[in-house]
């Protein structure tokens, strides 16, 4: 498939991709392309510039920092799905990337391209709402953290800013353990969430001292899944809890029907995969 | 009589596995694709495509897309209508016109072409090419079709085009009288009436290589070379012949390696044919390569039935009666074999069963993409419905499906020649082994144990199984009056099989064949023809195929009729290439003809193998013909046209193990267990490759994939994230065996393999999920069996 021309740059350092995506009008970040270059292709997008940031050193890193791990901007999702610091620390996310796609894609696409390109279906984003991630955005004129949760407004669209590059995702060390579950459109976990929940949960003494649940696949953005996790906080976990807390899974949520399923559907699915996430990160918190 | 694959290395007899010739150079990228072949000056072709189903053309303004840098020609239909349209084998309905000809009548119907020096700048030219559209009121749904509410094409009297109806062969009559006495067996004591609406929903063929053809046409010589992605090279070469005014012999259609087909590249095409008359008009060769959004919307499709089945019999068991009545969705325009593919149903309309039989299928048009052949090609919905209500049937009497089947087949004592209750007479079957045969390896008995110990966990699990009988190599010649033929291209040959067997003067052997594979290892599988008659090993055979300016005429790659009639000319140009080596070698050995033995890449006198010739020392004097006896010919070679008296009938068993989430609607596929049987194997191993692919895109058709039209004609599934394929990773291991009948109608015993694993999967893997729910009261699903289906069918069963 052919797309429109367009103008390529790959700046060897941060300050100068920076500054040329400051600069240059209807210019787009590329890092793996295996979004970017579908929609051009099908010439459902055409930047005028690709500024690819695949040189830059230093931004495929996944970094132990004390209170919380950092994933570079170049990290694949492979990598994001075995290494050891996010299987331990955020092993929704870990869980949620390696079924991201299949193997070409996983060496490919990067899990902040994914977050940056805020597709509905897409499942690490469950994953970064669920492990309270934090978005550092960067651009000429500094960084700029955004919480997870408020990070995908709508279908294709996140807070970053057009001259903003998405240099790292943040995850809190904060114990606790976290699950994520999906129904895939292929069917079983392959292909985008046709509904999909993350759940992260910190127990003290048999009672759901935090948690957070975030949800994929059934509203116009991932979304936290407010009341489920209001719901579960507090409880004691037990099967009637989570059984409650999913309930009220799509709380707040407008479901939207799409070829993978009905409004209906979708709600029933939203309440499935959260009680699955959640049984699965208590499983873990418990062992 | 079960296989299984050994990786031994070469032998040269029929029946051995012999690895593909074929693979070293394709796994090594060595494999040379139309892409690949690149031509001195070529240029690059691209389409305007319609993104109405249904409008008038107003004015198309193509003054921007010519004026733009690198750009050699727009066309519209003013530039071609004196071609006439694009030609179909089987021309009922209304053609194809070259370029939209004032009304569009699919999303994705080609308005113009624009030829650039590059596939870039022609996509934004035909970008640029402005047209004027007015809506029309679509028809997308077949009911509404045919109602005729909406007329697809003024110049046609109805959107029926033809109706296909069995007992074929019958007075309408007597058709009638088959029908009401089914009717009339309902109303009987103790009988049981079963009857279901299902829909075989539209597919997409996909091939991983997609369409592409490049055409270069030379003045001086007065020739055109074209180079395409085709099944059928010689159909390919006299449709441009005739439509350009060329003799089929100035063209020469190259089809070289080809990455799949499926039946999608059994078709001659516009682009095929614009492309070689774009390359007389600008003097530079031609190239286009679809994109898979166009091939969605412009290569054929395939399926497409609404039809209800209905069965009337008694509750040991016994059927009186089966009925098929539906309407079968035929696109836009009639390509190549459009129509005439419910007819391939037909001759399999009634199965392995012996039941009376009335089918009905009315072929309409809608404002969609043409249909035409895909991978089993009417045989899988025939197969569909026949499967999907016996099993119903089964259920509603409380009988194992398994017995049911056994209890209906065809007796084994009316073979060969049975004649179908639809009408047709079949070559040999025995359905009743091969059915035990599955039983027996798939261990049935033990998996209902397992299935009875998951229920009463809570768990759904499903067994389906079905059993089928296809209808391949379509013969004998005379099926031509019937269409069956490349008349209508400008080519009369009948679907007749051709090969040339040359020896040569090195002793290696050549054959060419008329036809050329698409996956199907043809290189390997006729040497080994050839290698079993002349004792010359497998490596020294090459195959040459797929060009029409070398090879006798051939017919084409598809309706797996590849073995059993071109595979059988091979064999016997082999057999008239022995019996001359026969004299040589005598005359060589001293020995009497009838004493010469072929053997160990060479001949030598039976009883005293030391008294040897090789090849190469028979070859020498057959082209030093001054060695050769007073009054003996020289040369090596035979070019045999095989016309086999009737198509061959193989059949099969197939059985699915499925886990069903009731919670969300998924469906595991755990176990595929087939046992086919398609008479003699040439090589196991190609045998059991076909046959993977076969199931697999069974396995698609009823859990993944459907080309989905809105009510206004839009293809909601036309990229491939949206139309997901099945892969390696969502399918189980085969678990594949054969029984073997062979065919009395040709002389290796060989029916055809290429589209069973297909006709036999969709409906075991629906029974099978259809098995596991039944305890919570679903009758049925329709395909694809989508997870959000599946919930649905839960859901309204519940009630
Ligand atoms: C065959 C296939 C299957 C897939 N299956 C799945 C699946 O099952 N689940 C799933 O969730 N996804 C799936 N995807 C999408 C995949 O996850 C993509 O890799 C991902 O969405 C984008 O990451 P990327 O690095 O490739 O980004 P690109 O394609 O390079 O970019 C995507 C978008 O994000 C922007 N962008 C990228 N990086 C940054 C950055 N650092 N800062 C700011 N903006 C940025 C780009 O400008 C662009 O708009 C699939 C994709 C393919 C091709």
């Amino acid at each position: 498939m052919y797309p429109r021309p367009f103008e390529y740059v790959a700046p060897k350092t941060l300050d100068e991709a920076l500054a040329a995506l400051d600069q240059t009008e209807g210019a787009k970040v590329i890092s793996g392309g295996m979004s970017l270059l579908g929609l051009m292709k099908l010439r459902l997008l055409s930047p005028g510039t690709l500024i690819d940031i695949g040189r830059i050193p230093e931004l495929d890193q996944i970094e132990d920092r004390d209170d919380h791990i950092a994933i570079g901007a170049l990290v694949t999702h492979g990598m994001t799905a075995s290494h050891a610091l996010t299987t331990e620390h955020a092993t929704a996310l870990a869980q949620a990337a390696s079924w991201t796609g299949d193997v070409q894609v996983r060496n490919r696409g990067t899990t902040c391209g994914s977050l940056a390109h805020a597709d509905t279906a897409a499942d690490q984003p469950a994953g970064a709402i669920a492990c309270g991630a934090v978005m550092v955005a960067r651009s000429v004129g500094g960084d700029r953290e955004i919480a997870a949760a408020d990070f995908f407004v709508d279908a294709l669209t996140s807070a970053l800013e057009p001259n903003e590059i998405l240099v790292e995702l943040r995850i809190p060390k904060e114990g606790g353990r976290s699950a994520y579950d999906k129904l895939g459109r292929r069917g079983g976990h392959s292909d985008y969430a046709v509904a999909g929940a993350a759940a992260w949960v910190r127990s003290d003494n048999g009672t759901v001292a935090d948690a957070r649940i975030g949800l994929t696949g059934v509203g116009t953005a991932p979304s936290l899944a407010a009341g489920a996790t209001e719901a579960i906080i507090g409880s004691d976990g037990s099967a009637e809890a989570i059984a409650a807390a999913a309930e009220r899974a799509v709380e707040g949520v407008t479901v939207l029907e799409d070829l993978y399923g009905s409004e209906e559907y979708k709600t029933h699915l939203a309440k499935v995969y959260v009680a699955r996430a959640l049984e699965q990160a208590l499983a873990l918190a418990r062992s | 009589m079960t296989s299984t694959i050994s990786p031994t290395t070469t032998t040269s007899a029929l029946g051995g596995v012999v690895h593909r010739k074929e693979d070293p150079a394709l796994i090594q990228g060595h494999g040379k694709y139309t892409d690949d072949i690149k031509f001195t000056g070529e240029v690059a072709a691209a389409f305007t495509r319609s993104p109405f189903a249904h409008a008038t053309i107003n004015s198309i303004d193509t003054d921007a897309a010519r004026a733009m840098p690198g750009v050699h020609a727009v066309y519209t239909i003013e530039d071609v209508r004196h071609l006439g349209t694009l030609l179909a084998q089987v021309p009922v309905g209304a053609l194809r016109p070259l370029l939209a000809d004032g009304v569009v009548k699919h999303v994705g119907e080609a308005v113009a072409m624009v030829v650039a020096d590059n596939r870039y700048l022609a996509q934004d030219a035909a970008d640029a090419v402005s047209v004027d559209y007015d809506p029309l009121e679509a028809v997308i749904d077949l009911k509404d079709a045919l109602s005729d509410r909406v007329k697809v094409h003024d110049s046609l009297d109805s959107n029926l085009l033809i109706s296909w109806v069995g007992p074929f062969g019958a007075e309408p009559e007597d058709q009638q009288k088959v029908k009401a006495d089914i009717d009339a067996a309902k109303e009987g004591d103790d009988v049981v009436t079963v009857s279901q609406e299902m829909l075989n929903q539209r597919l997409i063929p996909v091939a991983i290589e997609p369409r592409a053809v490049v055409a270069d046409y030379n003045p001086g010589y007065g020739s055109m070379t074209v180079f395409s992605s085709s099944q059928i090279p010689h159909a390919l070469a006299g449709a441009i012949g005739k439509t350009l005014g060329l003799l089929s012999n100035q063209v020469r259609v190259v089809a070289p390696e080809v990455g799949g087909g499926f039946g999608a590249k059994l078709n001659v095409y516009s682009d095929e044919i614009l492309v070689s008359w774009a390359s007389m008009q600008l003097g530079h060769p031609v190239r286009w390569t679809e994109t898979r959004r166009e091939a969605a919307h412009s290569t054929v499709q395939g399926r497409g039935w609404v039809a209800t089945a209905t069965i009337v019999g008694t509750k040991d068991g016994e059927i009186l009666g089966y009925q098929l009545e539906g309407i079968a969705d035929m696109g836009a325009y009639t390509q190549n074999f459009t129509v005439a593919i419910p007819f391939l149903g037909l001759f399999v309309g009634s199965g392995q069963y012996k039941m009376p039989t009335w089918w009905k299928i009315d072929c309409v048009t809608t404002h969609t993409n043409t249909t035409d052949a895909y991978r089993g090609a009417g045989r899988p919905e025939a197969a569909y419905y026949l499967e999907r209500i016996i099993d119903m049937y089964a259920r509603e009497i409380g009988m194992d499906p398994a017995e049911v089947r056994k209890k209906n087949y065809i007796p084994n004592d009316q073979f060969p020649g049975a004649v179908s209750p639809v009408g047709f007479a079949m070559d040999t079957g025995d359905y009743g082994t091969n059915l035990d045969a599955l039983i027996a390896t798939s261990d049935y008995a033990g998996l209902r144990a397992e299935q009875k110990k998951a229920r009463e966990e809570g768990r759904y699990l499903g067994i389906g199984l079905s059993s089928y009988v296809e209808v391949c190599g379509f013969a004998p010649a005379g099926l031509a009056e019937l269409g069956f033929s490349w008349s209508t291209y400008g080519l009369p040959a009948a679907f007749s099989g051709s090969g040339l067997v040359r020896v040569n003067p090195d002793g290696t052997a050549t054959v060419q064949i008329g036809t050329g594979p698409s996956g199907q290892g043809h290189e390997t599988t006729w040497a080994q023809i050839v290698s079993d008659r002349l004792a010359i090993p497998v490596e020294h055979v090459k195959v040459r195929h797929g060009d029409t300016g070398d090879s006798p005429m051939g017919i084409g790659t598809f309706g797996s009729r590849s073995a059993a009639v071109d595979g059988s000319a091979t064999y016997e140009a082999s057999q008239r290439v022995r019996a001359k080596a026969a004299k040589m070698a005598a005359h060589l050995l001293e020995a009497s003809e009838e004493d010469v033995v072929f053997a160990n890449g060479g001949a030598h006198v039976a009883g005293s193998p030391d008294s040897s010739v090789t090849w190469a020392q028979i070859a020498e004097i057959a082209y030093m013909p001054h060695k050769l006896p007073e009054g003996m010919e020289g040369g090596l070679e035979a070019s045999v046209v095989f016309n086999p008296s009737n198509a061959t009938w193989p059949f099969g068993a197939h059985l699915a193990v499925v886990e069903v989430d009731a919670e969300t609607g998924n469906v595991d596929l755990l176990r595929y267990i087939t046992v086919d049987d398609c008479g003699n194997v040439i090589n196991p191993m190609i045998v059991d490759g076909q046959v993977h692919g076969g199931i697999a895109q069974g396995v698609g058709q009823a859990l993944f994939e459907e080309a989905l039209y809105d009510e206004t004609g839009n293809l909601l599934t036309g990229t491939l994230i949206d139309y997901p394929l099945p892969t390696a990773a969502d399918l189980p291991t085969f678990e594949l065996s054969r029984t073997v009948t062979p065919t009395d109608i040709n002389p290796m015993g060989v029916k055809g393999i290429g589209e069973a694993g297909t006709i036999g999967s969709a409906q075991t893997v629906v029974n099978a999920v259809v098995d596991a729910l039944a305890p919570l009261g679903v009758k049925h699903v329709d395909m694809p069996l989508r997870p959000r289906r599946v919930w649905q069918a839960i859901q309204e069963a519940k009630g």
